[in-house]
């Protein structure tokens, strides 16, 4: 029988989230405004540790301004944030966040490996510099999303999907609590989404609470355990089989949803 | 006309010329071309001396719209490279303007080419340098030619007043509906040149830059009408004009300097009071209180 | 050659010539950094900027000592990036727009002031250099101001390198490491600001933009390595410093920041051309390359 050695601390940590769930994010009141235009009024809700969410909503329905809101990448006019059931505070390190690839300068003088390693600067520390201990773990994060072939490779040179997978296994290394995922579908090959997928799944496996902005209904119910619908107010979140459903999607997107022949999708939940 | 009508007349209608053409290239995005341009507009006039060995209007006019031309197809080039496009305009512009000042130090030398001049400009002169009109008199060289280059000005956005629209809202639609958009872009560029270097013997290369920017982004704040923006930025960059030359009797100090200085001081104006984009107007607005 | 000896032994073409090549590969480096952010004509906005600083230090303490210079050009400077900043972020003002309106309005204001000080008398031919810049006018004592501060910012990049490196490529990710982005986008500036004003009276208020844009943007046809791209560019800029000062001091008369600049400008042609990574030939091998290569795998990266 193999045998699994964890310190105290784990094993107090393992009890309390099986005696009771902790809060990975809780989100009360938050409003955002750009310019004049109001972008989210007052959301409140809160994500249980180790599920997987999917952010759905029409365009401009404030997707990415929310997890940027939450993040404190971008001002919010009202509202308060928490994680894992503390007090707001800097939880640098368990939080991780993977932006649209549009979001950098894909020119930047730097490679693959390079890139994947900046995501353990948070823990290398002020005056030192990664090692061989930290190119390793960037290493076995690129082998992870399948890009350990490319690790010295120019960034300029990568597909749209290979930057997204870049883009996935520095946040693998920077091994977080709580990712944030802005639309990492978007726009990928379908190697890259059968990655992203593995990698999304290796990660609940492991405890930790995923936030994905997703743009594709159709493959919802097979991606995410449960969904959030925003449309600049929340407009239902819960477990997939409970809120993904005709009626709250009609609500989300207005009555100009096109089904698409995907309407037994949304019955036969 | 009275020495201070002249001197009024001239910067009003350099307010007015660079007021209109700014409007343009604050809504191309090409603010910092006209940095560009007029500094290298120096290389131009240089090269016209050295080739034609005279310091007429003609001439000096000719070399600066080829500089202005040099400048403008060098940026576009290295662009096309892949330079992004401050890195690009930087590198032109400095280069041009660091030819121009050795071809002076070492070829022109004494003759009367002043970089400082150049630079700085001297309207307090320009009355004293007239020429005779048939019908009107005697007129000041400077104001003569700034007041041909105003009418070219209005007469070139007013007669394609919707291609100018089009091209700068939308390029890509633009070159949809068969507009030729590089075309427009060189045009652009030429009455560009031509302004600042009208411009330059009263006010200088820099406060040109003053002149071109920044009545037309007080403009902006003011209106969402491409029209009205025209008309405002025009009447700013005369105020300034008028105001600035104010200020130089008051503290006995630099014409040029003081009108750049009061485009500030209307743009600062605007800033807080503009009742569609000042800060005032935002105080009282917050987001979230609609 | 024999005159190029000849030169080296006059003590204060040692100092211009040491001070030339300090201040050339310090704003290569910052450079590297304005470039990366594309920011490049920020340097030529606050260069403009800091001439009322500049004069009005000058009238203020009636003293032309460089370090009381450096401190007016400085406190100017950083107003007015805050300034810049401020237009952009609290108007439809775009960015571009903001420097020029900066640019100008205080350059115009820094000529008002020069006027006023020229007027007032004393020794005031000294301020117009730095509009032009006279890097031949600068003694021992400059040489230690300057330099000491060239080195600064050069220490400052290097003891930062891995911070640098994150918050420039991408500054939402630094923040969630840990990395303040925000207090190395102000340290940024600050290093921006601190090697314009020392730069300035070298080559001028005009020319100064080429110091940090050019090197910079030279470099990057020769690497892919943010490392190798600080050293390259220092190393251009230290060199067009080196050269323009040369060939400056050939004969007399001759203004030593435009020969900086059109060295530099040599440099960027021929990367432009001939860079080993980026260079417009080398770029076209490659293309060919991987034309050839896709054309016998039958297939790129995705298979």
């Amino acid at each position: 029988m193999e045998c699994i050695f964890i310190t105290q601390k784990q094993f107090q940590k393992l009890c309390k989230r099986m005696v009771n769930k902790v809060t990975a994010l809780s989100v009360k009141n938050l409003s955002s405004a750009y310019q004049k235009k109001v972008v989210l009024d007052s959301l409140t809700f809160s994500i249980e540790e180790g599920t997987l969410t999917g952010v759905v909503g029409p365009n401009g329905a404030g997707k990415s301004t929310m997890i940027k809101a939450i993040l404190g990448l971008q001002p919010r006019m009202t509202g308060s944030i928490e994680f894992f059931n503390g007090k707001e505070k800097k939880l640098t390190n368990r939080l991780g966040y993977v932006p649209q690839r549009g979001a950098v300068d894909w020119d930047f003088p730097t490679n693959v490996l390079d890139v994947v390693t900046m995501g353990l600067y948070g823990q290398i520390g002020w005056f030192h510099y990664p090692g061989k201990k930290h190119r390793k773990l960037a290493i076995e994060a690129l082998e992870k999303v399948n890009m350990a072939e490319y690790a010295n490779r120019q960034i300029s040179q990568l597909s749209g999907g290979q930057q997204q997978r870049v883009f996935l296994a520095r946040a693998l290394v920077q091994d977080a609590d709580l990712y944030f995922m802005d639309e990492p579908f978007a726009g990928v090959d379908a190697k890259t989404e059968k990655t992203i997928i593995s990698v999304l799944k290796e990660l609940k496996s492991k405890g930790k609470t995923v936030l994905v902005v997703h743009h594709d209904l159709q493959t919802v119910p097979a991606y995410f355990d449960h969904v959030l619908l925003l449309n600049k107010q929340l407009i239902a979140y819960g477990p997939t089989e409970e809120t993904f459903t005709k009626t709250s999607l009609k609500k989300t997107y207005g009555g100009e949803i096109h089904w698409m022949g995907s309407d037994q999708i949304a019955e036969s939940l | 006309m009275s020495y201070t009508a002249w001197i009024l007349l001239t910067g009003s209608l350099v307010g007015i010329s660079c007021g209109l053409v700014g409007v343009l290239l604050i809504l191309r995005k090409m603010a910092m071309m006209a940095d560009a341009i007029s500094h290298t507009v120096l290389l131009g006039i240089v090269s016209a001396y050295l080739i034609s060995s005279s310091l007429d209007g003609g001439s000096m006019l000719i070399g600066a719209m080829l500089a202005g031309l040099l400048t403008a197809w060098l940026v576009q080039w290295f662009e096309s490279t892949g330079i992004h496009s401050d890195a690009a305009i930087g590198v032109v512009f400095t280069t041009l303007f660091a030819i121009g000042v050795i071809l002076i130090s070492t070829s022109v030398g004494n003759v009367h080419l002043d970089v400082n001049h150049a630079l700085m400009g001297e309207i307090s002169f320009i009355p004293w340098n007239t020429v005779h009109l048939p019908v009107i008199g005697q007129i000041p060289q400077a104001t003569l030619l700034l007041m041909i280059i105003t009418i070219i000005v209005i007469a070139v956005i007013a007669l394609f007043y919707k291609e100018w629209k089009v091209t700068t809202f939308d390029p890509a639609l633009a070159a949809s509906l068969g507009i030729p958009v590089l075309l427009m872009h060189y045009v652009f560029m030429t009455l560009v040149s031509v302004t600042t270097v009208a411009a330059f013997d009263a006010v200088g290369a820099i406060m040109v830059v003053a002149m071109l920017i920044t009545p037309a982004a007080a403009a902006n704040l003011w209106t969402d009408k491409l029209l009205t923006m025209l008309i405002i930025s025009a009447v700013i960059g005369a105020a300034s004009s008028c105001a600035g030359y104010g200020i130089a009797i008051w503290l006995n100090t630099s014409i040029s300097g003081s009108m750049a200085f009061a485009t500030g001081i209307l743009f600062v104006f605007s800033y807080l009071f503009s009742p569609r984009h000042g800060q005032l107007a935002k105080w009282f607005h917050k987001p979230g209180e609609i | 050659m024999i005159r190029l000896l000849s030169l080296f032994e006059s003590s204060n073409f040692q100092w211009v010539f040491i001070s030339t090549i300090l201040l050339g590969m310090a704003a290569g480096m910052v450079g590297v950094m304005s470039n990366l952010r594309q920011q490049g004509l920020m340097s030529d906005a606050i260069s403009h900027a800091a001439l009322p600083g500049v004069i009005l230090a000058f009238l203020l303490t009636g003293e032309k000592q460089l370090p009381v210079l450096i401190i007016g050009a400085g406190i100017s400077g950083l107003i007015a990036a805050f300034f810049i900043y401020g237009i952009e972020q609290s108007t439809r003002i775009k960015r571009d727009a903001a420097m020029g309106i900066i640019l100008s309005v205080f350059f115009g204001g820094g000529i008002m002031l020069l006027s006023i000080a020229n007027r007032s008398g004393g020794g005031q031919s000294g301020l117009d250099s730095f509009i032009f810049g006279q890097a031949a006018s600068m003694v021992r004592s400059d040489t230690y101001v300057m330099g000491g501060l060239a080195l600064l910012v050069m220490l400052l990049i290097f003891v930062f390198f891995k911070q640098w490196k994150v918050v420039l490529f991408d500054p939402q990710h630094a923040n969630m490491m840990g990395i303040n982005a925000h207090l190395f986008s102000s340290l940024y500036t600050f290093l921006l600001v601190l090697v314009i004003v020392i730069v300035i009276q070298a080559v001028g208020v005009i020319l100064m933009a080429a110091l940090l844009i050019i090197p910079a943007l030279s470099a990057r046809y020769w690497t892919h390595s943010l490392l190798i791209l600080f050293l390259l560019s220092g190393f251009f800029g230290g060199f067009a410093g080196a050269a323009g000062t040369l060939i400056s001091s050939s004969e007399s008369n001759l203004p030593t920041g435009p020969f900086i600049v059109v060295t530099s400008s040599g440099i960027f042609i021929l990367s432009l051309f001939f860079g080993a990574e980026k260079g417009l030939f080398h770029l076209k091998r490659y293309i060919n390359k991987t034309a050839l290569q896709s054309d016998g795998t039958s297939g790129g990266d995705e298979k």
